[in-house]
């Protein structure tokens, strides 16, 4: 009974979906808010009606209901509640119920905000994120049930929403249980992390929508929607460098990011999404740009609609699974259709949306962001192509190929480069007008720091150019920054007469968004460096070493000294190799690669795949990453060992954190009022970068 | 036994030992040339090759029993002296384009090559044309729509205050 209450609520919050479509769209057009509140009310009540419904599938994989394929799939008897309970996420059905779930959480919460003078634009909002509701909901019920049981039939046994004529319940006695690469921290908190930034994005996106629809084609929307894509942001940019941080712990190929399609879906939409934070200052402050800001918005939506259409249809591992599978082309079909609509809005109101003011100077701010929304939309670009590429040449050609990193790199690396470089211009350049020469004057001192440092870098670290510019670019980045951050420090502190932390935190405090970018702006140097590290200076070697033999890479060497075999008590092998650690002749720790062997508890005669988990030793210097590659049970000699030495890779993780710090700054709901409109009509009013 | 069917046996015998011999020289005297490639050396070729059966997983780092195999296969022709170009085309011939890192540069497959250029350009002239083109100010269109936009403003702002007096 307890699956089909399960289903049975998911049923009932479809059609609780579908009336808040229905309710919101005449409400909106009849101009009743009667209509309009029932529709809220509507959209409020999918929220509990989810939880209950995800309640029930934690409760059916926390107690081992084998009947329930999905529990089957994902959950074994051995594995730990935690892991049981985020197993909800680790399979195709639930992860799209979490995402309904999510989606259903924030959909309520924006409509319980105080609406007041933005009345208009509720119907509208509620159309759009119950659509994009009821969408996910449809593909839940119908084509990848969670609450699916197993029944014997003369057919075999099989997975039926609706029990056959005949069909006996079947029950397994254990769990396939959750795929192992999925068992680590990483994994388990990634996903959400990713979902949460793909469904506040929706939000953004009904809004846009909804202003549209209304004729309230001003920035009244932006501004009301721009915690939500910072937010989004964070929420999908932290998804983004946990799944980093995991591939690097648990894929054992000594990086973080491989160009993968996979990887790439959850990479488009944060490009778009970064374009638009970027873009949407323009028209808040120059009334410019309205056009570009709706398409960025649109396209950001359909890219993580698309992005979860990438990993879930089965299209990667090949068109024709694609054409299989029942939900792939209901997402496109999804994705098509509203991003018709949504751009036909945009055409309909294109008159509307004209800009406000003129763009004067090629040197100006809202000029430099505009070259900023170039590079990230050719990445952008440069990602769809790649991604996309393969499965062309499949349709047309017949023959696979494949897009890989070299080809990404090559072309990827000069627009970052260029991105980098607008990072240090663009602090410096005034809204309004910019010249070379203003530009020149608040440069030059970062320019001679730069130089100082890749002269210090060519003389003592490295000779590779592509190293050096990269170096130089990073180094005129954060000397521009902290400048900036000094310079209007000093101002306060003598304007206001306050100790210099104070005038340090109240500056900070009074244009969070500002200086809470400018920390992300020095967090991706962080990041920046940790890429080129890793990219260009990675030492890798590989050997079969007896017990006491040792090889040696990048100042290291490493000494095999034993090997143990157990079994964990989760019901997986475990092989730890134990290797000495020495740099130069001092001695510094012992390492433990191990290698776990996961077996099918319903086929145990079957290895899943093996499992190979580094031993790392991480200083600011480098990472040394050790994998046991193999080994012979026969002999006490022949262990493989693989050895990375990761250069800075370090700076990668800790500038995270500062990302972390840096978005919370610019995010956090804080008492600052409001602004209605920060615009100035005359350049010459234009608040300067010495402002 | 007649001399000829004696000699066509001969024949046979000696057409089966060079066979045998043609077949075992792939392996057996290209192990006595030299030492055993290393792991680095056939790394450093499977780092370029990607597996021929699983999505996207280079061949260096594939940790399944077939990819084990296509590296000993690596180290076998290694052994034998042919060249980097060699083994990788020896690949692509048997699994197909797929297991390069990028698409030969051949036919169809040129689009993936000329069109991120081509985007970029592109990219720049729209830019380019955005920015001239707002730099014509727009006056009439601009108060016509703010106008009508206030109108609905101070209405409601009007209604509004009626409400709460």
């Amino acid at each position: 009974m307890v699956p089909e209450f399960g289903y049975g609520i998911l049923f009932v919050t479809f059609l609780a979906t579908l009336y808040s479509v229905g309710a919101a769209a005449l409400g909106g057009l009849r101009r009743s808010p009667s209509m309009v509140e029932s529709a809220r009310r509507g959209m409020m009540l999918t929220f509990p009606l989810l939880s209950i419904s995800a309640g029930v599938l934690i409760y059916l994989l926390v107690n081992n209901r084998f009947d329930i394929s999905f529990v089957y799939e994902v959950t074994s008897r051995s594995m730990p509640t935690y892991l049981k309970v985020t197993a909800w996420w680790g399979g195709q059905a639930g992860s799209l119920l979490f995402w309904s779930w999510l989606l259903a959480a924030f959909a309520s919460a924006v409509t319980l905000r105080k609406w007041d003078r933005d009345r208009e634009f509720l119907p509208w909002v509620i159309v759009v994120a119950s659509t994009t509701l009821a969408f996910f909901l449809m593909m839940v019920i119908f084509f990848e049930n969670p609450f699916a049981r197993y029944f014997q039939t003369s057919a075999g046994v099989a997975a039926y929403t609706i029990p056959p004529a005949g069909g006996v319940p079947f029950m397994p006695p254990d769990g396939r249980g959750l795929n192992p690469l999925l068992r680590h921290p990483g994994m388990v908190i990634h996903p959400p992390m990713l979902y949460l930034g793909f469904v506040s994005f929706v939000i953004p996106y009904a809004f846009a929508i909804a202003a549209l629809v209304t004729g309230r084609t001003d920035d009244r929307w932006i501004r009301l929607t721009r915690r939500w894509a910072l937010w989004a942001w964070l929420f999908l940019s932290f998804g983004l460098v946990l799944g980093g941080r995991w591939a690097y712990d648990v894929l054992g190929w000594g990086g973080y990011w491989g160009w993968d399609p996979v990887e790439i879906a959850a990479f488009m939409p944060w490009l778009s999404g970064t374009a638009f934070l970027h873009s949407v200052m323009i028209q808040e402050k120059r009334g410019l740009l309205k056009h570009w800001n709706m398409i960025l918005i649109v396209l950001t939506y359909a890219l993580v609609i698309f992005g979860t259409f990438l990993t879930r249809s089965g299209v990667l591992s090949s068109v024709h699974a694609f054409a299989q599978s029942a939900i792939g082309p209901l997402f496109f079909g999804f994705i098509g259709a509203t991003f018709i609509t949504s751009i036909g809005l945009i055409i309909w109101r294109w008159p509307d949306l004209h800009g406000e003011m003129e763009m004067s100077s090629m040197l100006s701010r809202e000029a430099l962001f505009l070259l900023n929304n170039l590079l990230f939309m050719l990445v952008l670009a440069v990602c769809f192509l790649g991604v996309l590429f393969p499965l062309a040449s499949e349709l047309v050609t017949g023959q696979k190929v494949t897009v890989g990193p070299p080809w990404y790199e090559r072309i990827n690396a000069p627009l970052f480069a260029a991105l980098i470089f607008l990072m240090g211009v663009a602090p410096l350049s005034a809204w309004g007008h910019s010249t070379l020469r203003t530009l020149g004057r608040g440069i030059w001192k970062a320019v001679i720091v730069a130089t100082a440092v890749t002269v210090g870098l060519y003389a003592t670290y490295t000779k590779n150019v592509t190293a050096l510019i990269g170096f130089f670019l990073i180094a005129l980045v954060v000397a521009v920054t902290l400048h900036e951050f000094w310079r209007a420090t000093r101002a306060r502190q003598r304007a206001q007469q306050e100790p210099f932390p104070v005038a340090l935190g109240r500056l900070v405090g009074r244009d969070r968004r500002r200086y809470g970018g400018y920390i992300v702006h020095l967090s991706m140097m962080f990041m920046a460096v940790g890429i080129l590290g890793i990219e260009i200076f990675q030492l890798e070697t590989q050997d079969t070493l007896a017990t006491g033999e040792s090889i040696a890479i990048g100042g290291y060497t490493l000494k095999y000294e034993e090997i143990a075999e157990f079994s964990h008590k989760q019901g997986h092998d475990v092989i730890r190799a134990v290797v000495g650690v020495y740099e130069g002749d001092s001695y510094r720790g012992q390492l433990y690669p191990r290698i776990d062997y996961y077996y099918d508890p319903a086929n145990p005669a079957e290895t899943v795949q093996p499992m190979t988990i580094p031993g790392q030793r991480p200083t600011l210097k480098d990472d040394l990453y050790v994998l046991l590659i193999d080994w012979q049970p026969a002999t006490s000699s022949g262990a493989t060992f693989k050895a990375f030495v990761n250069p800075l890779v370090n700076s990668l993780w800790l500038g995270s954190f500062l990302f972390l710090f840096g978005v919370l700054v610019a995010a956090w709901p804080g008492s600052e009022p409001e602004r209605l409109s920060a615009r100035v009509g005359k350049p010459a009013l234009q608040p300067t970068a010495a402002d | 036994m007649t001399a000829r069917t004696a000699s066509r046996a001969f024949l046979l015998v000696v057409a089966a030992l060079l066979s045998f011999m043609a077949a075992s020289a792939r392996v057996l005297p290209a192990w006595a040339q030299g030492p055993t490639p290393s792991d680095d050396a056939v790394n450093a070729i499977a780092k370029q090759l990607y597996c021929p059966v699983c999505e996207n997983v280079p061949l260096d780092v594939c940790p399944t029993e077939a990819c084990r195999q296509w590296r000993d296969l690596i180290r076998t022709q290694l052994a034998e002296g042919r060249s980097e170009e060699e083994i990788k085309q020896y690949f692509v011939a048997n699994y197909g384009a797929r297991v390069l890192a990028e698409p030969p540069r051949s036919g169809w497959n040129w689009l993936v090559y000329v069109l991120p250029p081509a985007m970029i350009l592109l990219g720049s002239w729209i830019v380019l044309r955005a920015f001239k083109s707002s730099t014509r100010p727009r006056q009439a269109s601009r108060t016509s729509a703010a106008q009508g936009q206030e109108d609905r403003y101070v209405a409601e702002l009007e209604q509004e205050l009626k409400k709460r007096t």
